[in-house]
């Protein structure tokens, strides 16, 4: 019989080896998935007394072969040429830079998310509270007088984020610690609120009058866009946003009390409670922590790759830095390179489906099967596989 | 009026289905999150296998195969590899989301008959009270049916009491000799075929024809349905009714006149399920009364 044996520790080789085997085990089930569709779609008809499986197999094994590489592997490499031309020697840098630019909120929410799950605190709301940052943020935008200071608006406007999502945080950190309500229940209950909040804002209130009846805001203008790092690249000042705050969320939780309390309330509330940490306290400050980093990032969106308010501004985000935070091993500066693995499948999602015309949904699919295999993986760093032997009484 | 109570009905049923799944799974102890996954998954597949044999009850069987299916998975993960049962629920739930919208790409804008609704002849259409308690969908009755089982299983057999032995203390049901992980298996796998039905009843009943994320959160008001149950199968039929008389004010609130824009009374049923948990848990002795004390505790055997 096989049994799993718990380590006295987990294996710190297998904890970094993990993330990468699930990654490889996803490449290959990505392979047989799309595999699987080809014959499913393959229209042409054949009789049994043809050449026989292997011409056909073997055409079909190129195209997955072809869908593989558009996906996982383009986004490295040069694409998107005849749409941009900065120069040659930087051309090459064009899809890595998009990928980082599709990373940068995934990092930011994924590290709050850290935290949270540090601390045994499932906020899986985020979604919400990202859309959230962006309505607080966006009502600066609107409001605030064009032509000013960057160097003024933009904290103003990057505050007002935080603001936004930490107050849709507040929502179940209060009812938690005041009435043991389900935390993740209401915050992902509010995250529907808030979609529908932005829904209402872009086709009422704050509706372009310009804008031909699309639901959407006015374009924002000067100070309120991120400022662009390399001209003719979309890739902005976020991404030292985002690695200076996973660097500072990292000393936080090596070399501060605070860090410690997270984890002990995380790991065992009731030692916890001993040493006079208060769980309550731990679930307000993740909370409100998480919840801030996931405006920040809404903030940063909508001011850089969409620049207005629009009903669909999160493309999933909140789910996805579930995933960010696991393959980034509940590390802050982990979930940057899990930020970049994520942010791979969604610019080869895009890729592919402009040039292969695979259906954007597959994005989700290979997600979720990337999940699947790092909580596989993961309990081969906490178990060992023995067999034993069944005895008598 | 008539029509409106008609339409509680019907939306009530998926989320009988998928709460009394979930509830049955959470009293063996075991938290799955991804009962929306399930659903959507169960949706796709009862419409797709609908549209291409003609047949609602070969897609009614398919959805919950489908279910079984993505529940299995769950299974897999959370029992026998110990992993982190919240987490392995969520990407239940990404990986149905996508999974899902990637089947149902074809069938997009396709359209079909509606479940057959019985007729009682001489009762359903001589009165009002007839039309709409007697002339519904088979799987109206079936989720109230699976319900008056699940609470009669669960209080009055010999199983039941093991489940919830299961649920309650796993190390103490284990020295007794019943199988945990077993017990843990047939309940989740039950769990996933509830969700399957719900799905299959979402897209073959109540709105015959497929569109992405068409359970919109309806799995995740299923899984507060359980909570505000208390993990009784009873309660769980007004906790039902309750919250599809809230979802069917966006349709009807505009009829009435009520002054509040569409997104708000979008909102309601959202509101509703925050406000039904924090009157539910903020009664701590009510919830602690059934809730099983070893829910998403993963369980090794050692010895």
């Amino acid at each position: 019989m096989i049994t799993l044996e718990p380590r006295t520790a987990p294996s710190r080789f297998l904890l970094i080896l993990s993330p990468v085997v699930a990654i490889c085990l996803m490449l290959v089930a990505a392979a047989v998935l799309l595999l699987v569709r080809e014959y499913i779609n393959d229209d042409t008809i054949r009789t049994p007394d043809q050449a026989g499986l292997w011409p056909v197999l073997s055409a079909h094994l190129d195209r997955v072969a072809r869908t593989l590489y558009v996906y996982f592997f383009q986004p490295f490499h040069e694409a998107w040429l005849s749409i941009v031309r900065p120069s040659e020697w930087l051309r090459w840098f064009y899809n890595p830079s998009e990928v980082i630019v599709k990373a940068i909120p995934l990092a930011l929410i994924g590290a709050g998310l850290t935290i949270c799950f540090r601390a045994n605190v499932w906020n899986i709301g985020a979604a919400g509270q990202y859309t959230l940052g962006a309505i607080f943020a966006g009502a600066v935008a609107l409001y605030a007088p064009s032509g000013g200071s960057p160097w003024l608006w933009l904290p103003i406007y990057m505050a007002a984020g935080v603001l936004g999502g930490m107050v849709w945080a507040a929502i179940p950190a209060l009812l938690r610690t005041r009435f043991n309500a389900n935390e993740i229940l209401v915050s992902l209950m509010l995250t529907y609120v808030a979609t529908l909040l932005l829904d209402w804002l872009v086709r009422g209130w704050w509706k372009d009058p310009a804008g031909m009846g699309f639901p959407e805001s006015p374009d924002f203008v000067d100070p309120f866009l991120m400022p662009v790092l390399l001209q003719g690249f979309r890739l902005h000042i976020g991404l030292f946003v985002a690695v200076i705050i996973a660097i500072a969320l990292f000393v936080m939780m090596a070399r501060t009390l605070r860090g410690f309390e997270i984890r002990v309330i995380g790991a065992a509330p009731r030692a916890g409670a001993f040493a006079g940490f208060s769980q309550n306290r731990t679930i307000w400050f993740v909370f409100l922590l998480s919840g801030g980093l996931a405006g920040l990032a809404g903030a940063i969106e909508v001011s850089s790759t969409i620049q207005q308010l629009q009903p669909d501004i999160s493309s999933g985000y909140g789910f996805v830095a579930i995933i960010v935070a696991f393959l980034g091993r509940l590390n802050p500066v982990g979930a940057l390179f899990g930020a970049l693995v994520l942010g791979v499948t969604f610019i080869g999602g895009e890729n592919a489906q402009i040039y292969l015309k695979l259906p954007k949904n597959v994005t989700g699919v290979f997600q979720g099967m990337l999940l699947f295999f790092l909580l596989a993986c993961d309990t081969l760093t906490r178990y060992r596989v023995r067999r034993i032997r069944i005895g008598g009484v | 009026m008539e029509a409106f109570l008609v339409l509680v009905i019907v939306a009530a049923t998926p989320f009988l289905l998928a709460g009394i799944g979930e509830l049955v799974a959470e009293r063996s102890g075991v938290l799955n999150l991804g009962v929306e996954g399930m659903m959507l998954m169960g949706a796709v597949t009862a419409f797709a296998v609908s549209h291409q044999t003609g047949s609602s009850v070969l897609g009614v069987i398919a959805g919950a195969g489908a279910g079984v299916a993505m529940a299995l998975i769950f299974a897999v993960l959370a029992l026998s590899m110990l992993a982190n049962q919240a987490a392995t629920g969520l990407a239940l739930t990404i990986f149905g989301i996508g999974c899902s919208g990637m089947i149902g790409q074809s069938f997009v804008g396709e359209a079909l008959e509606p479940l057959v609704k019985i007729s009682v002849p001489g009762l359903t259409d001589s009165s009002a009270v007839g039309r709409v308690l007697l002339g519904q969908d088979l799987m109206v009755y079936l989720a109230l049916a699976m319900v008056v089982a699940v609470a009669l299983f669960l209080s009055r057999t010999r199983a039941g009491l093991g489940l919830r032995a299961v649920g309650d203390s796993h190390d103490s049901a284990h020295a007794l000799g019943i199988s945990v992980i077993g017990t843990r298996y047939a309940a989740v796998l039950f769990g996933g075929m509830m969700a399957g039905l719900a799905g299959a009843h979402l897209s073959l009943a109540r709105t015959p024809f497929w569109a992405e994320n068409m359970t919109a959160g309806r799995g995740w008001i299923a899984l507060a349905l359980v909570v505000f149950a208390t993990w009784r199968p009873m309660r769980l039929v007004v906790g039902a009714y309750l919250f599809a008389m809230v979802t069917q004010l966006q349709f009807y609130g505009q009829d009435w006149g009520l002054p509040v824009a569409s997104q708000f009374l979008a909102m309601a049923p959202y509101l509703a399920t925050i406000a039904a948990l924090v009157i539910i848990s903020r009664n701590v002795a009510l919830t602690k009364a059934n809730a099983p004390a070893c829910i998403g505790q993963p369980f090794r055997a050692d010895r």
